[in-house]
């Protein structure tokens, strides 16, 4: 596989906002939690206290931060099964993700998903899915019925390369296009499918150029550069809540571990995984906020000891909460009827549904 | 086999059974009918809900300027608007997706599918996704949609556009599957589905839709998992659902000649399925006939007959007859898919074994 610089800026276009540097350091803490809440993930899964495939988001960092960062409270995010640095990014408890993939009954989804399916109705992060471009069409469905109630809404849809193939990705951009749909369809390409490099399994290598035959547009950004994530992202939302329909924004990234815990990465090169360390969004950030004298070392360090102080906090609440009560094995598998589907809505309502009680 | 359908309502075609009147609210006082076909029971049900809920819309291939592939929906994009009555495009894993993501965001859709054999486009949607979602979450997000389908052969479409599906989506958990005969349970049973909180697959038989029956002006709903008796018999249990529910009744005639009475139980849901009216029957009867127009292998019939052994194994006095469509690819010409789908016959003939 070649590796060459895959991001161009300048394709996305430009917009003139700069990121304080406040702001920055706020990512620099966020990424730094992603990051090592990934890392103590593994290190419990490999202590068996975390079962089941764990997809790990190390490397990818800045696209989360970057790009959730643009969202309001209302906008609906779905996202892929390599989800958990997505989940930070929105808001949702480390607490409660962390006790979620220790399966635990104050995880966000209960304990019933796992880590593959986070969702948190506050949050409006409405599901990770493990069917590859599954997820697509169900972002054209929150979206039109955004539309359809007059509110002002986008929904994030996050998918990986491997995606691209699939059929519904397809039928969903076509979707999205054909009713103008505000989807933000956010690809993150680290390159590879599982352990099959983009280039064996995609005709094109640029996947933001298929928005063009759905007749909406698409762009690049730098998804080793949380504050190119935060431009491209920004040029994305001007177009979608204009009413102008959907966009398509392709982050190069690359993730540092193997696709599950479970990859003995044999499809990929030591030196490939090397050279884009040195491009570690974290490491980069921080080094370019000391340069200019936003921060310096020591208070780096400190911000850092805060996220292992907060990831220690999260390890321990999961490991203390109890398991699901054996009689969960059969709730949720059919909500409660009523004469009407809002009422029931009601009581699950997503986010800060307004129509819930009409019926 | 196509020719003899004619389905009736329990008032006219058995009219000693206690046929639905646990559905029946005697204060007030006795039911004025109205004749209508399963069409317009479904289109009718359609109809009130898209009046009474601006929540409510219908998403589907063609089924607005076109009016439907089985004009249901005729007349209501000309009524509603492009907006309530959105046709699609040709992509069934959209369609479905976008229904369960729009019900998600407070909306209720209903789609429609044209057949049960295109929906295998949308089996992802359909089984990875609308039925787990509201248990991956933990019980936060239901996802309330109708899938509309059309099942079944007998029309010579050949392999591809003939099949009986229904039994597969049966299997699945956070799904529930009603088959309504009927015009009383096409409008019963579509009222309720989209008042339902969950994924509804509502399963239409395409030989059916012409079926007059009766229906009672007052409003009343149908709820899933609710087998009803259809006629009463002290001989033998005959157990169907769709076109094979019709074909029972038939053979029940047939037999009363012969001085075999028949007790007929449609199941109108098969998940969830209610076997207490079949248990009851056969403990009774002591014999059994299970009739489904789907394969052999592996289906309705297979289930029924498990729980019969299972459940009233002491009663029956000789095994659990199946009758069902042969195990094949339904084929084009008339004369082979004659042979390929059960006939009243098949029945007929399945009733006097369990009696020898």
């Amino acid at each position: 596989m070649n590796v060459s610089a895959p991001a161009n800026p300048a394709v996305a276009g430009e917009t003139d906002d700069k990121p304080s540097d406040e702001t920055l350091i706020a990512w620099l803490r966020e990424m730094q939690l992603i990051r090592r809440f990934e890392e103590r993930a593994a290190e419990m899964y490999t202590r068996r206290k975390i079962g089941g495939f764990l997809h790990l988001y190390v490397g990818e960092e800045a696209v989360a931060v970057g790009t959730i960062a643009r969202l309001r409270p209302q906008d609906y995010i779905v996202s892929h099964y390599r989800d958990h640095g997505h989940a930070i990014a929105r808001g949702l408890d480390p607490n409660r993700i962390m006790a979620e993939l220790f399966g635990r009954s104050t995880g966000v989804s209960h304990g019933k998903g796992g880590s593959m399916h986070l969702y948190d109705t506050t949050h409006n992060f409405l599901g990770g899915y493990a069917i590859v471009a599954g997820h697509l069409p169900i972002a054209c469905g929150l979206a039109l019925s955004a539309v359809t109630l007059g509110e002002d809404r986008v929904c994030l849809c996050i998918f990986g390369d491997g995606a691209a193939n699939e059929g519904e990705f397809h039928e969903a951009l076509n979707l999205a296009s054909l009713w103008k749909l505000p989807v933000i369809f956010l690809c993150e390409n680290n390159l590879y499918g599982m352990g099959t490099a983009l280039a064996a399994a995609s005709a094109s290598s640029e996947l933001y150029k298929f928005a063009e035959a759905y007749n909406m547009p698409g762009a690049r950004c730098d998804g080793m550069d949380v504050s190119d994530c935060y431009r491209g992202m920004g040029v994305a939302l001007e177009h979608c809540r204009s009413g102008a329909g959907p966009y398509f924004l392709e982050a190069m990234t690359y993730r540092f571990r193997g696709h599950s815990m479970a990859d003995p990465e044999l499809y990929r090169s030591k030196e490939e995984v090397a050279q884009w360390r040195m491009k570690d969004p974290i490491q980069m950030l921080r080094r370019d906020l000391v340069d200019h004298g936003a921060i310096t070392e020591d208070e780096a360090d400190r911000l850092f000891q805060q996220v292992e102080d907060q990831i220690d906090a999260a390890v321990q609440f999961a490991d203390q909460s109890p398991n699901p009560d054996p009689a969960e094995l059969y709730t949720d598998i059919y909500a409660e009827s009523g004469r009407s589907h809002r009422a029931v809505r009601h009581r699950s309502a997503v986010g800060e549904t307004t129509h819930g009680d009409e019926g | 086999m196509t020719t003899v359908i004619t389905a009736t309502t329990p008032a006219t075609a058995a009219p000693k059974a206690p046929v639905e009147e646990h559905e029946r609210d005697e204060r007030q006082g006795p039911d004025e009918y109205v004749e209508m076909t399963v069409r317009d029971a479904i289109a009718l049900a359609l109809r009130e809900e898209l009046l009474a809920d601006e929540h409510v819309f219908i998403m589907g291939e063609d089924i607005g300027a076109y009016g439907g592939s089985y004009v249901v929906t005729k007349g209501f994009f000309e009524e509603f608007g492009d907006r309530r009555i959105r046709d699609t495009p040709i992509a069934e894993s959209v369609i479905v997706g976008a229904a369960i993501g729009a019900a998600m965001g407070g909306l209720k859709p209903i789609v429609e599918l044209m057949t049960i054999n295109f929906s295998l486009l949308a089996i992802d949607q359909i089984v990875n996704h609308a039925a787990k979602i509201l248990y991956m979450s933990g019980g936060q997000v239901n996802i309330p949609i109708v899938l509309r389908m059309v099942t079944g052969g007998g029309s010579q479409l050949g392999a591809q556009h003939s099949q009986n599906l229904e039994s597969w989506y049966a299997r699945v958990p956070g799904l529930t599957v009603v088959c309504p005969s009927t015009p009383y349970d096409a409008l019963g049973m579509m009222r309720q589905a989209i008042q339902e909180a969950n994924p509804y697959i509502f399963v239409e038989h395409s030989l059916l839709y012409r079926a007059k029956g009766k229906v009672p002006k007052r409003y009343y709903t149908v709820p899933s998992g609710q087998s009803v008796v259809r006629r009463e018999g002290k001989d033998v249990t005959l157990v169907g659902y769709l076109r094979s529910s019709v074909l029972n009744l038939q053979a029940a005639e047939i037999l009363a000649k012969e001085g075999i009475e028949a007790t007929v139980i449609d199941l109108r849901s098969l998940r969830p399925l209610d076997l207490e009216p079949v248990i009851t029957s056969v403990e009774q009867t002591n014999r059994a006939v299970v009739s489904e127009d789907a394969w052999l292998t592996g289906g309705i019939s297979s289930e029924v007959a498990c729980q019969i052994q299972e459940r009233a194994f002491d009663f029956l006095d000789a095994p659990v007859q199946r009758v069902n469509g042969a195990d094949v690819p339904a084929p084009y010409s008339r004369e082979l898919e004659e042979l390929a789908y059960p006939a009243v016959d098949d029945i007929v003939r399945a009733v006097r074994a369990t009696l020898q």
